[in-house]
C-alpha cells in the first residue's frame, strides 16, 4: 500500500478484530470470476504514489544468503520433533482401513499391556472437542477439515487416525500401535471417480464460484475458423515435505503449549482454542523452523489428537507422524479432468475460451482445486465459459498444494495453446502476444502491473527460442529425440489482512522487528530484515527479526505466496507509527519535534526531514537525549484494498528443452529457462531459490508425480517416498532463471509473491517440447514412458 | 516392531548354529530387512548379524570371482576385478539405490531382499498372498505399473527388486551355501522360485541356510557386456525393465549371448528363449528385436504395465545393439 490515505492504525483491522470475525481473511483475494463486463471508466482510480523504496535504485534485491544457513548446516536448527520436555511419552497412530463406516469394536488390551504403554486413546475415551473450523469456511479457520476428532465411531477416510498409543519411548508405542484390533462395520461409499461425477455441482473457493461466463462461447467457438477441443487429467497428488509433520505438546497449567511445523500460527491458535473450548491466548504454538510447508503445514487432526492425549495422561506428547501418516492424514491435491475448446480468427486472435472440469473434494472442507485461475486472466477472449465443478468422495482431504488449481490449470491451458498454435501456423509466443488483454479479462480492471509479454521477450532470448510456424523442430541427437517447447505461468497475487509487528529501535541504534510470520525455509526472516533495514534507513546486520510464535502480533499466514506482501505492509505500517513516535521523543525546538510521519522520512540510522534529507538526527542520539533505552511501537498493517482498484496477478514465461530415448522412451529433461513477472524481487538469491524449486516441482508434476488412489478401497498404495516418486538430482536440469523486476506501483515494496509462481508454466513448457521431439501430445499426467511408446 | 534378541556372528559355523531357531534372521546391512520389521512384516525373534563374515573378493583357481556375502554392494561395483571382467555386474549396482544404502547392503541381503510390491508392505490395509498365504492379491486389479509379466500365476504378481541379480544370473553365478548340517552350492538361477500357488516361499534356500558367497564363473564374454535400466525417473527408482547382457560377434552373426531381465518377474530372469534364438543369427537389430519379442511371447500383463513385453523387447534390442556395434 502505497496511497497514504490508508495508512496507519485508524482504518487497518486489528488482529483481534480478524480473529473475532470481524474479518473476512480471504477478503483480499484478486479472484473475482463473476464480475461484470470490463468497464471503461477508470475516473474512481486512486492516485498512484510509487514506495520511495521502490524508486532509489539498489535499495532492494540485493543478493543475501539465508540468515539461519549455518545454523542448518550444522544441525543447530530444532524443528517440531526435535524438542524435548520433561516426561515426554512418544504417540503411534493408527489410522482405518476402510472408506466410510463405523468403528464396531476396538480391542486394546494387548496395546495396553504391552511394555512402556501409558495410554490408549480412541473415541470411547477421548475427551470431548469441538470439531475444528477449515481454512476459508471460517475467517479463523485453519483445519484441512470439519471432521470430529475421535468424537465417535464414525469412518470417513481410509486413513482416518482412530487410535493413539502413548508410550515411553517411540518403539514402544509403535509396537502398541500396531497389537490394536478394529473391527468395521462398512457403509457405501464414493471412491470412484467416475461414480463422484454423476454427483457434480459448480464449486466454489474462499465463499466465489469458480465460473466465469462472457458471452457464448459455445457458439463463437462452433464459429471460430480455427479450433481445438481437447480433454486432459491430472492424477491426485500428496505433500511430501522434507520435514514430515510433527508437534510436540504439553498443557502447561491452563496454557497449552504446541512446538508445532506450521504456516498458520495465528489461526491455528485459534482453531485449537475453539475445539478445546479455551481463549485463543491460552494456545501457545511455536514453529520457529518448519522444513517446507507447501500448503499442507496447516492443522491436522494429529495436533488435535496429540493435544487431547496430553490432556488425557497428563504428560506431554510428541507427535512424530512417519511418512505413511502423512500421506493418510494430511491432504494432498485432488485430481482433475478438464476440458480446453479454444476458437480463433485466422489470424489467431481467441473468439471462444472454454476451459471447464471436474475435481473431487470432501463435505467436510471449503476447498475446491481452482483450475482456471491462470484461464481467467492470461488471454483475452471475446467469449468466454470457464468453470470447475465438484463432487463430494469418501477420501482424504483435498487440500491447498504447490500452486493450488494453476499448477495443473496452467498444464492443460498452455498446451492447448501450444495446439493452437501449431493449427494456426502460428510461433506460440507470437500467439500469446497476440491475445495479451488490455484490462483484466474476467472484471475489466486495470492491471497495477503486468509483464508477461516483457517475460517472453527474455526468455526467448535468454534460451535461444527458435520460432515456428506450425512445424515441428525436433531433432535426433544420438539417441534421444530432443524438442523444445514454451508455456506462461500465471499466479495471483494474494494479500491477507491481519498484518501486524512490534518494533523496537534501542539505545545503541539497532532494530528488533517481532511478528507471528512463519519460516519454512525459504528465507522469510532474511527478507524481512532485509525489508526492514532499508524501511528504517539502517544496516541489515543491525536488524534482528523475531518470528514463529503465535505470540507475537500479526497474523502473516504464509501461503498463496503472500507472506512477504503481508510483511512488507507491515513493516511500512510500522515505520510510519514508528516516525510519529520519534517525532514525539525529538527536543522541543529541534527541526524534527511534532512533526507528522509524511514530513519525516527515516534514512541513514535516523530521521530527516522529507523535504530537507540533510537535516537528519540518529536513533542513537535521538533515545540518548530522550534518556531511553529503547522504544517500542506496535502497528497493524493498512488493510489491503489495492486489488478492489486493481487486477494485481503475477506472469511468467517457461521455456524447455526435453529429450526422449528413442528406444526406451524415457523423459528427461535437458535445459529450462523460466522468466517471472512478481513485481519487485526483494531478494535476488533467495527468489531464485524459489523459482527454481517451484520449476524442479512443476517438472516432477509433468513426469512423474502421483498418488496411487485404489479406488477398490479408497486407500493410497504408495504411501511411501520410495513409491511415491519426485525428482531426484539426477532429474533436475540447468535451470536458468530471470525477473523482470518491474516494481508493481500497488503492492507493498513493489513486490508480489513468488513462492508458487514457477509451480506453473514448466509442466506445459515440457509437455510441449515432448511434442516437439516425438510428435505426440500426452494430455493425461504424468507423462510417463509408457504414454510415449504407442 | 517386535522385541528380539541380537547377536554377532564371528565365523559361518557360529551363525548357522545362532541362526537355526526358526523365528531367526540373518542381518545383512539391514536396508531392507529393518524396514520389513519397522513395518511389521518380518518379526524375528533373533537377528544373528553376518556383516562380519567374508567380505572378501578373491580371484579362484579356475579365473572366476569369488565374492564374500558380506561384502558391500558398494565393494563390488568399485572392485578392480568386477569393473573389467564383469562391467555389467558393477553397472547394475552403481543403478540401484543411493550411495548410502550401497554402502550399506550386503551382496547376501541384496540377493535375499523381498519384493517392494506396495500391496505386500500395506499390512493392516491390504490383502497380500506373499504375506498372508490364502488372503488374496490387491495387486491384481490394482495398481500393478511395476509388476510381473513373466512366470506370473493367480496368487502374485510381484517381482525381484533386485540389479545386482541380473547381470549374476546372466552370468551362471553359483550360491554357496552353509547351513547346521553342512554346506552346497546352487545356481544363483535357481534360488529364486516362481510364484505358483506358494508365493510365500521365495528361494530354494533351506530353513536356516545362509549365503556364504557369489561365485561367478570365468566368462570372457562378459567383459563386453552392459546394464540396461528403463525407469520413471533417472535415479533412485526400481525397474520398471532392466536387461542385463553379453554378446559376442563374429563375422556379423552373434556367436554367443547372455541375456537377463530384472522388473519382469517374480525372480531374475534369464531369457533363455531369446539366447537360444540369437546364437548363429545376424547381429542386426531386427533379429535382436525378434528374439527379444519371442522371451516375451509368454507375457501376461496387467492393468498397468501393457506396456511391459515391447518395451522389455525394445529394451534388449537397443542393448544388443550397442553391444554389437562396439564389436563392428
Amino acid at each position: 500500500m502505497t496511497d497514504s490515505k490508508n495508512l496507519g492504525k485508524g482504518s487497518s483491522i486489528t488482529r483481534r478484530e480478524a480473529l473475532a470475525g470481524g474479518a473476512i481473511v480471504l477478503g483480499a483475494i484478486a479472484t473475482k470470476p463473476l464480475s461484470a463486463a470490463p468497464t471503461t471508466s477508470h475516473s474512481t482510480v486512486p492516485k498512484t504514489v510509487l514506495d520511495p523504496l521502490i524508486e532509489r535504485p539498489g535499495q532492494l534485491g540485493t543478493p543475501r544468503s539465508r540468515r539461519d544457513g549455518p545454523l542448518k548446516v550444522k544441525g543447530g536448527a530444532r524443528y517440531a520433533a526435535e524438542h524435548h520436555l520433561k516426561d515426554m511419552t512418544y504417540a503411534a497412530l493408527v489410522f482405518s482401513t476402510i472408506a466410510r463406516g463405523s468403528i464396531s469394536e476396538i480391542d486394546s488390551r494387548d496395546a495396553e499391556t504391552s511394555p512402556g504403554v501409558v495410554l490408549v486413546m480412541t473415541h470411547l475415551n477421548a475427551p470431548r472437542m469441538g470439531a475444528p473450523e477449515p481454512f476459508l469456511a471460517t475467517p479463523t479457520g485453519a483445519s484441512g477439515s470439519s471432521h470430529p476428532v475421535m468424537q465417535d465411531a464414525e469412518v470417513f477416510w481410509n486413513g482416518q487416525p482412530i487410535a493413539v498409543v502413548l508410550a515411553e519411548t517411540q518403539e514402544q508405542a509403535d509396537r502398541a500401535a500396531r497389537l490394536i484390533q478394529i473391527t468395521y462395520q462398512a457403509k457405501t461409499s464414493v471412491t470412484r471417480f467416475s461414480e463422484a461425477k454423476q454427483l457434480e455441482t459448480v464449486a466454489t473457493f474462499g465463499g466465489e464460484k469458480l465460473q466465469t461466463v462472457r458471452g457464448d462461447a459455445d457458439a463463437a467457438l462452433e464459429a471460430a475458423p480455427v479450433k481445438i477441443d481437447v480433454s486432459f487429467s491430472s492424477p491426485r497428488h500428496n505433500h511430501n515435505q522434507i520435514e514430515p509433520h510433527a508437534v510436540t505438546v504439553a498443557w502447561q497449567g491452563k496454557t497449552l503449549r504446541m512446538y508445532d511445523c506450521n504456516q498458520g500460527l495465528s489461526l491455528t491458535a485459534a482453531t485449537i482454542a475453539k475445539v478445546f473450548g479455551i481463549e485463543p491466548a491460552q494456545v501457545h504454538v511455536s514453529a520457529e523452523f518448519v522444513g517446507g510447508s507447501f500448503g499442507g503445514k496447516t492443522l491436522w487432526q494429529y495436533h488435535i489428537v496429540a493435544a487431547a492425549a496430553a490432556k488425557l495422561s497428563g504428560r506431554p506428547v510428541r507427535m512424530n507422524v512417519t511418512r505413511e501418516g502423512v500421506f493418510r492424514m494430511c491432504g494432498g491435491r485432488a485430481p482433475t479432468e478438464q476440458r480446453v475448446a479454444l476458437g480463433a480468427d485466422k489470424d489467431g486472435r481467441l473468439k471462444a475460451l472454454i476451459h471447464t472440469g471436474f475435481t473431487p473434494k470432501i463435505q467436510q472442507n471449503a476447498m475446491t482445486e481452482p483450475f482456471i485461475e491462470a484461464t481467467q486472466r492470461l488471454y483475452s477472449s471475446e467469449t468466454a465459459r470457464i468453470e470447475v465443478r465438484a463432487a463430494h468422495m469418501d477420501m482424504l482431504s483435498n487440500t491447498f498444494m504447490r500452486a493450488p488449481g494453476s499448477a495443473v490449470g496452467t498444464y492443460a491451458l498452455e498446451t492447448a495453446m501450444d495446439e493452437l498454435a501449431e493449427k494456426l501456423t502460428i510461433d506460440p509466443i507470437e500467439l500469446r502476444l497476440r491475445n495479451e488483454p488490455d484490462v483484466d479479462p474476467t472484471n475489466g480492471k486495470r492491471f497495477s502491473q503486468r509483464g508477461l509479454v516483457q517475460a517472453y521477450q527474455m526468455g526467448a532470448e535468454r534460451f535461444g527460442w527458435i520460432p515456428r510456424k506450425g512445424q515441428r523442430l525436433g531433432r535426433r541427437e544420438g539417441e534421444w529425440l530432443v524438442g523444445t517447447g514454451v508455456a506462461s505461468a500465471y499466479y495471483p497475487h494474494y494479500h491477507f489482512p491481519g498484518g501486524a509487528a512490534r518494533v523496537t529501535i534501542t539505545a545503541d541504534g539497532k532494530l528488533l522487528v517481532e511478528l507471528a510470520a512463519h519460516e519454512q525455509g525459504v528465507g522469510a526472516a532474511t527478507t524481512t530484515a532485509i525489508i526492514a533495514a532499508k524501511r528504517f534507513g539502517i544496516d541489515f546486520e543491525d536488524v534482528e527479526v523475531r518470528y514463529g510464535d503465535s505470540l507475537l502480533p500479526g497474523s502473516h499466514p504464509a501461503g498463496g505466496s503472500q507472506q512477504t506482501a503481508s510483511i512488507g505492509a507491515t513493516i511500512l505500517a510500522a515505520n510510519t507509527a514508528m516516525i510519529a513516535e520519534l517525532a514525539k521523543i525529538a527536543p522541543q525546538g529541534t527541526p524534527w519535534a511534532g512533526l507528522s510521519s509524511t514530513g519525516l522520512t527515516t534514512v541513514r540510522a535516523g530521521i530527516a526531514l522529507t523535504e530537507r534529507p540533510s537535516v537528519h538526527i540518529g536513533y542513537k542520539e535521538l533515545l540518548a537525549r530522550a534518556g531511553l533505552q529503547a522504544i517500542t511501537i506496535e502497528a497493524d498493517a493498512a488493510t489491503p484494498t489495492a486489488a478492489e482498484t486493481w487486477s494485481m496477478h503475477s506472469y511468467g514465461a517457461v521455456f524447455c528443452e526435453a529429450r526422449v530415448n528413442a528406444d526406451t522412451r524415457e523423459l528427461r529433461v535437458s535445459r529450462v529457462t523460466g522468466v517471472y513477472d512478481c513485481g519487485k524481487i526483494l531478494n535476488a538469491k533467495t527468489a531464485a531459490s524459489q523459482f527454481r524449486g517451484g520449476i524442479i516441482m512443476s517438472l516432477g508434476l509433468a513426469m512423474m508425480e502421483e498418488t496411487q488412489f485404489d479406488e477398490r478401497t479408497g486407500r493410497i498404495i504408495n504411501a511411501s517416498m520410495a513409491e511415491y516418486h519426485m525428482p531426484v538430482h539426477l532429474d533436475v536440469p540447468l535451470i536458468d532463471v530471470a525477473w523482470t523486476d518491474i516494481p508493481d506501483p500497488h503492492a507493498p515494496t513493489g513486490a508480489r509473491g513468488v513462492g508458487e509462481i514457477s509451480m506453473n508454466g514448466a509442466s506445459a513448457a515440457l509437455a510441449n517440447a515432448v511434442y516437439d521431439a516425438t510428435g505426440k501430445r500426452v494430455r493425461d499426467l504424468p507423462i510417463t514412458l509408457d504414454k510415449l511408446m504407442v | 516392531m517386535e522385541l528380539f534378541t541380537y547377536e554377532r556372528a564371528h565365523n559361518p559355523e557360529a551363525a548357522v548354529i545362532a541362526g537355526a531357531p526358526s523365528r531367526a534372521k540373518f542381518l545383512g546391512g539391514g536396508t531392507n530387512l529393518v524396514d520389513l520389521m519397522r513395518e511389521g512384516i518380518e518379526r524375528p525373534s533373533a537377528l544373528v548379524d553376518v556383516t562380519g563374515l567374508s567380505q572378501t573378493i578373491v580371484e579362484t583357481a579356475e579365473g572366476g570371482l569369488l565374492i564374500g556375502a558380506a561384502a558391500s554392494n558398494a565393494a563390488v561395483a568399485e572392485h578392480r576385478l568386477v569393473r573389467n571382467r564383469y562391467p555389467a555386474l558393477s553397472r547394475a549396482i552403481l543403478a540401484g539405490a543411493s550411495a548410502q544404502i550401497r554402502n550399506m547392503a550386503t551382496v547376501g541381503g541384496n540377493i535375499l531382499q523381498r519384493t517392494r510390491c506396495r500391496y505386500f508392505y500395506d499390512v493392516n490395509g491390504a490383502r497380500c498372498n506373499k504375506r498372508d498365504p490364502g488372503q488374496g492379491c490387491d495387486a491384481i486389479g490394482g495398481f500393478n505399473r511395476y509388476h510381473a509379466v513373466l512366470g506370473t500365476s493367480s496368487h502374485c504378481i510381484a517381482t525381484h527388486p533386485s540389479d545386482m541379480c541380473i547381470p549374476l544370473v546372466a552370468f551362471d553365478a553359483i550360491v554357496h551355501l552353509a547351513a547346521n548340517g553342512g554346506s552346497r552350492s546352487i545356481k544363483l538361477a535357481e534360488l529364486h522360485r516362481d510364484p505358483g500357488d506358494t508365493p510365500q516361499i521365495e528361494t530354494a534356500l533351506d530353513p536356516g541356510e545362509l549365503i556364504t558367497a557369489i561365485e561367478l564363473p570365468p566368462l570372457a564374454l562378459a567383459r563386453r557386456s552392459a546394464y540396461r535400466k528403463v525407469r520413471d525417473r533417472a535415479s533412485y527408482a526400481f525397474a520398471l525393465i532392466s536387461v542385463a547382457a553379453a554378446l559376442h560377434v563374429d563375422d556379423n552373426r552373434v556367436t554367443d549371448v547372455r541375456l537377463a531381465l530384472g522388473g519382469v518377474a517374480h525372480k531374475p530372469w534369464r531369457a533363455l528363449i531369446a539366447e537360444r534364438a540369437l546364437v548363429g543369427q545376424p547381429a542386426t537389430y531386427d533379429t535382436f528385436l525378434a528374439a527379444a519379442r519371442a522371451e516375451l511371447r509368454a507375457a501376461q500383463t496387467q492393468r498397468d504395465n501393457a506396456f511391459k513385453p515391447e518395451l522389455a523387447a525394445r529394451t534388449i534390442a537397443a542393448v544388443l545393439r550397442t553391444l554389437a556395434e562396439e564389436q563392428a
